[in-house]
């Protein structure tokens, strides 16, 4: 019901990071689409690499935050912690959805196949039905608080999850292409054009990530102060 | 901890809820994937792995997911928050007595799935039953605190399986791999490191459910 | 005749708020306990009584405010020393359905840690009237019978404060008067109650100060009135009166 001083802050980072999103996403677009040679084994379908690993680095990262945050939250049950759970959550599950939607399109032409129970496109099916899972949990909750506990804990769990599902299914069986290793063969990514468009590409997501974390965060904290005052208007003091 | 086993253990044997929730899913899973595949092709066996987990881990999810329904009944999970008594082991007896009853029902499957599937005797059991018992504890590590949360929800049945089946892959897959050579009739061999792997999935699910066990039932 | 003894704080409320959601159960609540005193605990449904119990009860974790036993602050985490002293008994009677009496009372008594629980049981069991029925399943007794089960659950450990939930509910007046009778006794042997409850009869036998709590707050706390009926009438409309 405070008004916090993070009012100030968002107000003025929010277009900020609109700003250097749309900026960054300009040039990545401009670099993937003009400066960046094509690959000479994959041809031109590798430039979908360039939208595809950083988001997948963001899923990661998004979900990332949530288990920070949620722990965080366990220890000083500031919901602050858990609008930013919250939030990075569905901005992961969002970027997840791309992840899985980009890989099959550039897997078609170069593996053959839409889809193969490869190591990194399963961890990455498994992350998504955890985090729609929890995104599930969080709204059939009785009330908010005991929403963001029960979501604080599968977060925690999902995230040390992770590491253990991606190991069992490395083993299972993969044929991923290791982009950042360089490895003979046109997989690695050996001209510094084309690292510095992915570079590029990084950077430009991660500045949607944090934009859209904060949009979606502030609005949780908004609505959260709304429920507040219709609450404290049906009890009147 | 030993007066609330003795509890989980009395009202089980009372009532055999999570043994006959276990057995008979279990069974019909395996009747239902026996049929589905032709009894004449080799490709039979090559199923069985597959079929067994698949039982396992889907009628341990349902048994799992009734685990509090005697701590419910009458606020009697509130009894046992009463007494000064740390959350961590309410929630480690809870997972050791579901272990022992997801036990017990698979103990019981386990001769009849050899009979369905045609297994030659020669298969390695050994490995097959450890894995049996580490993915029993690690199943009913993570199913117990995900059933203390789903039982408080608007969605009490589906929302267990939705959330404990992706976090019990691994489980699965070193499941899968072990007896996969078990029934080939091979030695474990390097299929020794998925137990490992399911060693550590056990520890780590343990740990973290006698952690946050308290933040799951205080409200 | 609480005036004439020197009142020793047992337990102590401060600034206590408790939110679900976006609801107050509790707004700025303030309670003192005092040794072998007895509150009863009024107020509409909702009113935030039964929160009330369980955050002295050390299950609910207050979202503002301080919990106090002999002025020393208790943490949740390590309210397990609290829960020693408090013995609770709602409306639930917190037994297993399957398991007879006495094996509900030896599990909770084993859980308290008691020395000897085997003798303390079967000392409640003969107390409480309830040793005829001491092998049956608790599913097979009757709400009355059930209650008192409850009761002597709650007094295994011989807590120093007893909290009750509205625990008449759904009992016949035969029931009742049991009950009250087993409470008598304890109040008797020095033991503290708060009782939520929604009736004044109740209140009035077994209770020396009234609190009457109205929308998570405390809107009326003083000794005994001669009708608590009609106090409880006159606060709970003026509150109305002012909200309207």
């Amino acid at each position: 019901m405070q008004i916090g001083p993070q009012t100030v802050v968002s107000r003025s980072l929010v277009p900020l990071l609109a700003v250097c999103s749309a900026a960054s996403m300009l040039l990545t677009l401009w670099l993937i689409f003009v400066y960046v040679p094509t690959d000479r084994v994959q041809g031109v379908v590798q430039r979908i690499f360039y939208v595809h690993v950083p988001l997948a680095m963001m899923t990661f990262l998004a979900f990332g935050v949530t288990a920070v945050a949620s722990a965080a939250y366990l220890w000083s049950r500031n919901p602050k912690y858990d609008h930013c759970a919250h939030a990075s959550a569905e901005v992961g599950l969002l970027f997840c959805s791309l992840v899985l939607i980009t890989g099959p399109i550039w897997a078609k032409p170069i593996w053959g196949t839409w889809w193969t129970w490869d190591a990194r496109l399963t961890t990455t099916l498994i992350l998504w039905l955890i985090y729609a899972g929890y995104l599930m949990l969080r709204s059939l909750t009785m009330h908010s608080e005991q929403g963001a506990r029960y979501a604080a804990v599968l977060g925690i769990v999902g995230a040390l999850d992770i590491p253990i599902i991606n190991r069992s299914v490395y083993w299972w069986r993969t044929i991923h292409p290791a982009v950042l290793v360089t490895r003979e063969g046109g997989t690695g990514l050996t001209d510094p054009r084309m690292q510095l468009t992915l570079l590029c590409s990084v950077l430009a997501f991660f500045f949607l990530f944090a934009w859209l974390l904060w949009l979606r965060y502030r609005q949780a904290v908004l609505e959260a102060r709304m429920t507040a005052l219709w609450a404290a208007q049906r009890i009147p003091r | 901890m030993i007066p609330l086993l003795r509890k989980e253990f009395l009202i089980e044997w009372r009532a055999r809820e999570a043994l006959a929730t276990a057995l008979l899913t279990g069974l019909l899973l395996l009747v239902v994937l026996s049929f589905a595949f032709d009894p004449t092709s080799p490709l039979r066996r090559e199923a069985a792995p597959g079929a067994f987990w698949v039982t396992v881990v889907f009628s341990g999810v349902l048994a799992i997911g009734r685990s509090f329904v005697a701590d419910r009944e009458n606020d009697c999970l509130q009894g046992l928050l009463l007494a000064p008594l740390d959350r961590g082991t309410i929630f480690l007896a809870k997972v050791f007595a579901q272990t022992a009853f997801l036990l017990a029902a698979q103990l019981l499957l386990v001769p009849l799935f050899i009979v369905f599937f045609d297994l030659p005797l020669s298969a390695h059991l050994l490995p097959w039953l450890l894995a049996l018992v580490l993915v029993g504890v690690g199943l009913s590590a993570a199913g117990i605190l995900l059933a203390a949360i789903a039982v408080q929800t608007r969605a009490k049945e589906i929302l267990l399986p939705l959330l404990l089946v992706p976090l019990a892959v691994p489980l699965l897959l070193a499941g899968l791999r072990v007896s996969q050579r078990a029934f080939a009739g091979k030695p474990l061999g390097e299929a020794v490191a998925w137990l490992h792997l399911a060693v550590g999935f056990d520890v780590i699910v343990l740990v973290v459910g006698w952690l946050l066990f308290e933040y799951v039932v205080e409200d | 005749m609480s005036n004439e003894r020197e009142i020793v704080t047992l337990v102590e409320l401060r600034g206590v708020a408790k939110r679900y959601g976006p609801q107050w159960a509790l707004v700025e609540v303030d309670l003192r306990c005092g040794r072998a005193e007895s509150i009863a605990l009024l107020g509409p449904n909702g009113a935030g009584k039964s929160t009330l119990l369980r955050i002295l009860a050390g299950v609910t974790r207050p979202t503002r405010g301080r919990i106090l036993w002999g002025g020393q602050e208790v943490a949740l985490a390590s309210a397990s020393w609290g829960r020693k002293r408090i013995g609770f008994v709602g409306h639930r009677s917190f037994l297993y359905t399957s398991l007879s009496v006495r094996e509900n009372l030896m599990l909770y008594a084993s859980l308290y840690g008691l020395a000897n629980p085997a003798q303390r049981v079967a000392e409640l069991l003969g107390r409480f009237g309830l040793s005829f029925v001491q092998d049956r399943a608790v599913s097979h007794l009757s709400r009355g019978l059930e209650q008192r089960a409850a009761l002597a659950r709650a007094l295994l450990h011989d807590p120093e404060l007893l909290l009750l939930d509205e625990p008449f509910t759904g009992l016949d007046v035969e029931a009742c008067a049991a009950l009250m009778e087993l409470l008598r006794e304890e109040r008797a042997r020095g033991v503290s109650v708060v009782l939520a409850t929604h009736d004044f009869q109740v209140a009035e036998a077994l209770c020396e100060r009234v609190v009457i709590l109205v929308g998570g707050k405390f809107e009326h706390d003083g000794p005994l009135p001669a009708s608590v009926e009609s106090v409880y009438q006159a606060v709970v409309a003026a509150r109305r009166q002012a909200l309207a």
